[in-house]
């Protein structure tokens, strides 16, 4: 059984049709990518994986471990292992980062049905996690994302990640605003967590990411819908032709 | 479903009967007959043995009461309240004053107990603090609570006396004070929230039952946290308590009380009257957690609360710090004041107010500025859902002769779902060209972003919401002694509980 499974999904926000009958299967142990130009669905595909609100799913259906994911609330998900990077994390005032990664990591735990962590254990797991993406102790005591910069905010999603160990991990445009470095930064971080247990699913515009992070599977996302599918070379192909020549693919009749 | 189609949803299922606190105590008690009266009065005064100007002061009172109306211009609504039917008096049967904690009604203490309040003196020391040595001075270790416990209408317990007395610190029950300290009690009393101050200041000051009383001399800085705990059990039962602490010059005490009733259909009344008084170079640091029954999910039952707080920075650089959780009551309504008078003296109010249900807060301060270089600061934080109203009241003014008063306000309110509403109602009033006041103030709804963020790391709706909640009362928590803190912020918790989807 398949990871994941994505059969002919269909999105409105507001009336408005944003997936048009997208599939997609991932397996555990795969890196996918999807790119694609602005506005062909890729974040909207990614919230609507973790539970957005807002978003109207008219048809089609979405299997995690062949159990179907739209019924769940977001938090449900979370706990069943479906992670997404935000590609604009959202700040908490007065909430410790600390306190934040804790709560999030127990509460999950809680619905699995495992024992919270202890304060050494979990301390243990954080410095050990915040040390190897250059999060210093300061950050973890500053409020969840406010005033962190553009780069300390996607490595704070990286470190959730780490902590929480998904089974299915999305990262929406986690390379926007990132140096090279801290690109760099954030690749060892997902590719750390490269498993034959788990899988990713990587959404960029550019090929850049894709160096660092190596895909198994490329997708074109267009209008809705995957309009192509190949190996990793298939990046490579995009960057130097661009999204153009799938502007035009014709939509399924409706 | 879009998600505040959701939130709306939620709100209407909205059950605010997860009221933990809402047990009744079996015990027999003895009451005053039903009504208000003279006879009442002189009832109440002749139970609690006071001396004869004591009664004076109560018949003053009540003849006042009888010519007042009660106070219409605050953001709540209620039916009117028939004073003639309820109990003014409540005690348990045969009490007397207890000589140890093994006189005490074993039910009494068991519902202290199920209150998590650590009322026996032995528990609280244990694992926490070895016991004192008998006639060893030595700087107290943290975590000591002090205990009064006030069941009805009387104090039925205060813990750690003797250490207090060794201190010089006087913490009883005020009926026990006015047999022991009359001097005090009536050098003081009625001097910060006079006789008739207001409509249920001065039914107060006519039936006031019990409460604390506390005085530290000069000097010293009171060893342990002293605190309170109000609990309404008798049904019908109207509680009065009245506390007077004075801080005498250079003197330091924080005090903390925290209140509960069972769940009753009806509606309790608690007007209650609090006088601090701080001399030279004093400080007050005053924490309240308020927690009394808030009415069931249609808004029937809970407690009228009705109370008037006040300070006084008599004193030059003296300071009052009230901070206050308010999560309980069906009406609030209660604005901790600071009257500024000595030179250089500061006031500040820190305040979370949250309500939820058909809860409706009014609450606030008042800085009066007298003295010169007086300086107040406030931090409230206003946090309303399901279908309740809250108020935040405030005002700060500064006498002609205040020269260089300065306060900084903050205001801010936070809106869970669409059924609920804040409101902010400041007054300004400066009265000399040296004053700086400023104000800031928002009005925001709970970010469905930000809910979202925490639900996608696994937390539940209210575990989202319990948490940017509070993160949104950070600063006003932080104000609560240590001990505390923890306590009010699970409370927090458990009154958002049913609030969002």
């Amino acid at each position: 059984m398949s990871l994941l499974e994505i059969k002919n999904l269909h999105v409105e926000i507001d009336g408005k049709k944003i997936l048009n009958g997208l599939d997609l299967t991932v397996n555990a142990g795969e890196v996918h990518a999807i790119m694609g130009p602005n506005g062909s669905g890729k974040s909207t595909l990614a919230y609507v994986l973790a539970g957005k609100a807002d978003y109207e799913v008219t048809d089609g259906q979405v299997l995690f471990d062949g159990e179907d994911v739209l019924a769940m609330e977001p938090d449900e998900r979370a706990a069943k292992g479906v992670f997404l990077a935000f590609q604009y994390p959202i700040e908490i005032p007065g909430v410790a980062t600390m306190t934040f990664l804790r709560t999030a990591l127990n509460a999950q735990r809680k619905k699995r049905g495992e024992a919270e962590l202890t304060t050494p254990e979990f301390m243990k797991r954080v410095r050990e996690a915040s040390g190897k993406l250059s999060i210093s102790q300061d950050m973890l005591r500053r409020a969840v994302n406010v005033g962190f910069s553009g780069g300390e905010k996607k490595r704070n999603e990286i470190l959730q990640m780490a902590l929480l160990e998904p089974r299915l991990a999305v990262l929406d445009e986690t390379d926007s605003g990132l140096d090279i470095d801290a690109l760099k930064i954030v690749a060892d971080g997902v590719n750390r967590l490269r498993s034959p247990e788990r899988a990713t699913i990587v959404i960029t515009h550019y090929q850049r990411l894709l160096d660092y992070i190596v895909p198994d599977i490329v997708h074109v996302l267009s209008k809705g819908r995957i309009v192509k599918t190949g190996g990793k070379e298939l990046a490579l192909e995009l960057e130097a032709s661009g999204y153009a020549q799938f502007q035009e693919a014709p939509v399924a009749a409706e | 479903m879009p998600a505040v189609q959701e939130t709306v949803d939620q709100v209407r299922r909205i059950d605010v009967d997860q009221y933990k606190y809402g047990f009744e105590t079996t015990i027999s008690s003895e009451k005053a007959p039903k009504g208000l009266s003279e006879d009442t009065v002189r009832f109440i005064s002749a139970k609690k043995d006071e001396p004869a100007w004591m009664l004076e002061w109560r018949l003053d009172a009540y003849r006042r009461w009888l010519t007042m109306r009660e106070p219409q211009w605050a953001r709540v609504k209620y039916g009117p309240i028939d004073y003639q039917d309820a109990y003014y008096y409540s005690a348990p049967t045969n009490f007397k004053a207890p000589k140890s904690l093994d006189d005490i009604d074993p039910e009494i203490l068991k519902t202290y107990e199920k209150l998590g309040i650590p009322l026996r003196e032995r528990e609280a020391l244990l694992g926490i603090v070895r016991e004192p040595v008998e006639g060893e001075e030595g700087e107290a270790p943290r975590n000591r609570v002090a205990v009064d416990a006030v069941f009805d209408s009387v104090s039925v317990a205060t813990t750690f006396k003797e250490e207090l007395k060794r201190a010089g610190v006087i913490f009883m029950p005020i009926s026990e004070a006015l047999r022991e300290h009359p001097e005090l009690v009536r050098k003081y009393l009625g001097t910060v929230v006079p006789v008739s101050d207001n409509f249920f200041a001065t039914l107060n000051a006519a039936v006031f039952s019990d409460g604390s009383f506390v005085y530290v001399p000069p000097g010293v800085r009171c060893p342990m946290e002293l605190s309170t705990y109000f609990r309404i059990n008798e049904k019908n039962t109207g509680q009065f308590e009245r506390t007077l602490i004075i801080a005498d010059k250079g003197a330091y005490v924080s005090y903390l009380e925290g209140c509960t009733a069972p769940t009753r259909d009806e509606n309790q009344l608690h007007a209650a009257v609090v006088e601090l008084i701080a001399l030279d170079d004093a400080e007050i640091k005053y924490s309240t957690i308020q927690n009394w029954y808030p009415g069931d999910a249609n808004g029937k039952g809970g407690v009228y609360n009705f109370v008037t707080k006040r300070g006084d920075c008599r004193g030059a650089n003296s300071k009052i710090s009230w901070t206050q959780l308010e999560t309980g009551s069906a009406i609030t309504w209660k604005y901790p004041s600071c009257i500024l008078r000595g030179d250089g003296s500061r006031g500040e109010f820190y305040s979370i107010a949250i309500s939820n249900g058909h809860q409706q807060v009014d609450s606030g301060t008042k800085m009066l500025h007298l003295g010169k270089n007086t300086t107040s600061r406030i931090i409230s934080k206003g946090i309303a859902a399901g279908h309740s109203q809250n108020t935040y009241r405030g005002l700060v003014s500064s006498h002609r002769k205040a020269k260089g008063a300065r306060n900084f306000t903050n205001c801010d309110s936070l809106l869970i779902g669409n059924k609920c509403g804040a409101h902010t109602v400041p007054y300004i009033e400066a009265k000399n060209s040296s004053t700086v006041f400023e104000h800031e103030a928002t009005t925001s709804k709970i970010s469905e972003d930000m809910l979202f963020y925490c639900r996608q790391r696994g937390l539940t709706a209210e575990e989202a919401t319990a948490l940017v909640v509070n993160g949104f009362v950070k600063d006003v928590l932080q104000q609560l002694p240590m001990e505390f803190a923890v306590e009010a912020q699970k409370l927090i918790s458990v009154s958002l509980e049913g609030s969002v989807g």
